[in-house]
């Protein structure tokens, strides 16, 4: 992790004091920092490392189904991985990746602050994480459940596997991820540099406050329904087991309260990472700066009401299944905002066609298709068809998956010379997030198709006539993983071996590129003072033309 | 002097004490909320089996001591009343007169958890007991007994957790205010130690109707 010092044919020299040698380069200086940038570096190493285990099971699961019967498992340990997969992706990697990681380092980089509001917590927010990662691995591997990641009751309150460690691990993964939120809402708030007011404030930012808005908000309640499908399953207390008159659909209403609006709590981020890239490669000011900033307010917002049409065969009424479709639909109109708006931005930019960008293209594939699938699901007579079939695996994996691990790729080869002050090969990039954008679209595909025609998710066998879909899907998530090596191979090597990138090697305008990459401990030697908005590429309106960049003024 | 003290209070990341002090006070805000969610989760699922055994649901609730929950909630209500003003102590630099005041609180809890003693010790004794623990008989057959059961001690217990914690909070902010550690400019800890404290009693004032006044 530690600088090593610059070769002698770069161009560019590293800083000699960062955030990354400075105060100390022991691990007892990152097992104790205050900073959040070592506190971002370490959330980042963690979600990469839950990112690998998940697309290891992933891989499993595709090499399983890759013939009609029984391949290279037995029908329980078929059950476990999927739960293992589903656990590891969500809990461990999508939800904390992009805020935990990147927001952690870049929102106070991008709003002239020294740190978070509260560098305390934000340590603990890591520890609780790796406390809960911890509990809820142990009890993936010992024991093994085989509910999902959904854990629906009665089953999960009735079944013979270890449920109650992993229940624990979310919950406490859920409080990590409560003071993360709590950290930047308050971040947001008080820490903004002067000049800085609400309309100037990095698009990154409002997404990711949307984030927090949502996190602080919906997770208790999954915490609450956690713990008492854990009490119902280790004492019998019967809130949710019809046996004992409690209603099992009331926790899918707790469940998906919490697990809807989580959906978002892992695209605002991808959105909030796409923002950013698409005016730092198209050299555009954004189109519709307040559309974009407000419509991730909405999200948030709306995605609070549509948690019903999960519920839309478990017995709830019709109007109710209408009004939550309607409102789902909501989500559609706000994410339609965004997506005009990035290509309105591209309409005449000078575009760098680099591997964040190339990410950026994917992302929009992803997003606009699976969103259009969503819209699709959102409707309740073809829902009724689609349910629990490989139609809303595929769905759910284009727009939260492939969106949110765009959106994580495009963050991480766009701040990568930020965090490590060193390039990535480009080359290797850019035929790294082709192979990973052809072979997502080569995994799910097929299995829009699958469930169209009826295969139901989470079966361990399947009829011969869905086989040679399978084996494309299978074919397909050896190429993604394929890709995803690669990234994660030359981005180690990278952080050794890569040229000295310089402060801002994409000469971008956003404002965490205005210290020296990695920047130093403290962020800025004085506290800056904005005088322009974020994204600001329009050369007339930079109010000094002597500097290459609007860099806030040091006073 | 009070000055110097307030001076070392300000953390390097912040650019005044005020912004500070307001960072804090946010956070503690936000918090709350996440702890009205917290609660909200139970009094949604009670509203929902209310309505559901709505029968049983009345008549467990007439079982229960109207007169225990009364008191409680009078004995909450003077705790918070004894918290705010030590407050208003700590705010003119009087931190002997906070630790007073927040021991009173403090008191009064205890006062609160004994009470909530002999209620549980009474249930224990009839099986009026959560889920398949159940044996109680007066309620008549069906689910409603167990589930009400369930509930409360699922509620009362997650409360009576936040008395716990609030004690404890209670007793460490006033410990510090006696020695003099907050002033006038700064006494922010008092202030979130306090606000903690009304949820604590605001949650009861929703409980207490909830449950004991079905």
């Amino acid at each position: 992790m530690n600088p090593s010092p610059a070769s002698s044919d770069a161009p560019a020299v590293l800083p000699a004091r960062t955030y990354l040698n400075a105060p100390d380069t022991g691990l007892m200086s990152w097992a104790n920092t205050r900073d959040h940038k070592r506190v971002g570096v370490m959330f980042l190493v963690s979600t990469t490392i839950a990112f690998f285990l998940g697309g290891v099971f992933a891989l499993l699961i595709r090499l399983e189904l890759l013939t009609p019967g029984p391949t290279i498992m037995d029908a329980m340990t078929y059950n476990r991985l999927f739960t293992l997969h589903g656990v590891v992706m969500i809990f461990l990697f999508m939800i904390p990746a992009i805020p935990s990681g990147f927001g952690n380092f870049l929102l106070p980089l991008m709003i002239g602050a020294k740190d978070v509001a509260f560098p305390k917590l934000n340590l603990l927010s890591f520890y609780l994480y790796l406390a809960g990662a911890a509990v809820a691995i142990y009890g993936l591997i010992y024991g093994g459940t085989d509910t999902g990641w959904t854990f629906y009751t009665p089953y999960s309150t009735t079944t013979a596997t270890k449920v109650v460690p992993v229940l624990l691990g979310a919950f406490i993964i859920g409080f990590s991820s409560i003071l993360t939120g709590l950290n930047f809402i308050v971040t947001t708030h008080t820490m903004r540099a002067p000049g800085l007011g609400w309309n100037r404030l990095p698009l990154f930012v409002w997404a990711i406050y949307a984030t927090s808005i949502i996190q602080i908000l919906a997770t208790p309640v999954l915490g609450m329904s956690l713990l008492l499908v854990a009490v119902e399953n280790a004492f019998g207390w019967g809130i949710f087991d019809p046996a004992r008159g409690g209603d099992p659909v009331l926790f899918q209403h707790f469940f998906w309260f919490y697990s809807h609006p989580a959906v978002y709590i892992m695209i605002l981020p991808a959105m909030a990472v796409i923002s950013e890239v698409v005016c730092a490669f198209s050299r555009k000011n954004i189109f519709g700066y307040k559309a974009v900033a407000y419509s991730s307010l909405g999200i948030a917002f709306v995605g609070f009401f549509t948690w019903g049409h999960h519920l839309f065969v478990s017995g709830q009424s019709v109007v109710d299944a209408g009004i939550f479709g309607v409102l789902s639909m909501f989500v559609g109109i706000f994410t339609a905002i965004k997506v005009f708006n990035w290509t309105a931005t591209l309409y005449r930019g000078s575009i760098a066609f680099k591997t964040p960008f190339a990410y950026f293209v994917g992302f929009l594939f992803f997003l606009v298709f699976g969103g259009m699938t969503g819209v699709a699901l959102a409707t309740l007579s073809l829902d009724v068809h689609w349910h629990d079939t490989y139609f809303v695996v595929a769905h759910f994996h284009f727009i939260m998956v492939g969106a949110t691990v765009m959106g994580f790729l495009a963050a991480l080869h766009y701040w990568l010379p930020k965090i490590s002050g060193r390039m990535y090969p480009e080359g290797w990039g850019l035929v790294a997030a082709v192979m990973v954008v052809l072979g997502f679209n080569f995994t799910f595909i097929p299995q829009f198709l699958l469930g169209n025609e009826g295969m139901p998710r989470r079966y361990f066998s399947y009829p011969e006539h869905f086989w040679a879909l399978n084996v494309a899907s299978t074919a397909g998530a050896s190429v993604l993983g394929f890709g995803l090596l690669i990234v994660l191979v030359y981005t180690l090597a990278s952080l050794r071996w890569g040229p000295v990138a310089g402060p801002n090697p994409w000469n971008s305008r956003g404002f965490e590129w205005a210290t020296p990459s990695p920047p130093p401990p403290e962020n800025f030697d004085a506290t800056p003072v904005y005088t322009s908005g974020p994204h600001e590429y329009d050369e007339q309106a930079v109010p000094q033309p002597q500097l290459p960049e609007p860099e806030p003024r040091h006073v | 002097m009070s000055e110097t003290t307030a001076l070392n209070r300000l953390a390097h990341h912040f650019e005044s004490l005020d912004k500070q002090q307001q960072a804090a006070r946010l956070g503690m805000w936000l918090f709350l909320a996440t702890e009205v969610l917290l609660f909200a989760a139970l009094f949604a699922g009670y509203g929902v089996y209310r309505y559901l055994y709505s029968d049983t649901f009345v008549r467990a609730s007439r079982d229960l001591h109207t007169w225990i929950g009364g008191v409680n909630t009078v004995v909450l209500i003077t705790s918070s009343f004894t918290v705010a003003w030590g407050l208003d102590f700590a705010a003119r630099g009087r931190g002997d007169r906070t630790r007073l005041l927040f021991g009173a609180s403090i008191a009064l809890a205890l006062v609160f958890l004994a009470l909530k003693y002999v209620e549980y010790s009474e249930h224990f004794h009839e099986g009026q007991l959560p889920g398949r623990y159940f044996t109680y008989e007066g309620l008549g057959p069906g689910p409603g007994g167990p589930i009400f059961y369930a509930l409360y001690y699922l509620i009362t217990g997650l409360h009576g957790i936040h008395v716990v914690i609030g004690m404890t909070v209670l007793a460490v902010i006033g410990f510090r205010a006696g020695q003099g550690a907050y002033t006038a400019e700064y006494h922010v800890p008092v202030e979130l130690a306090g606000l903690y404290w009304h949820l604590v009693d605001l949650i009861w004032i929703f409980v207490f109707p909830l449950i004991y006044l079905a």
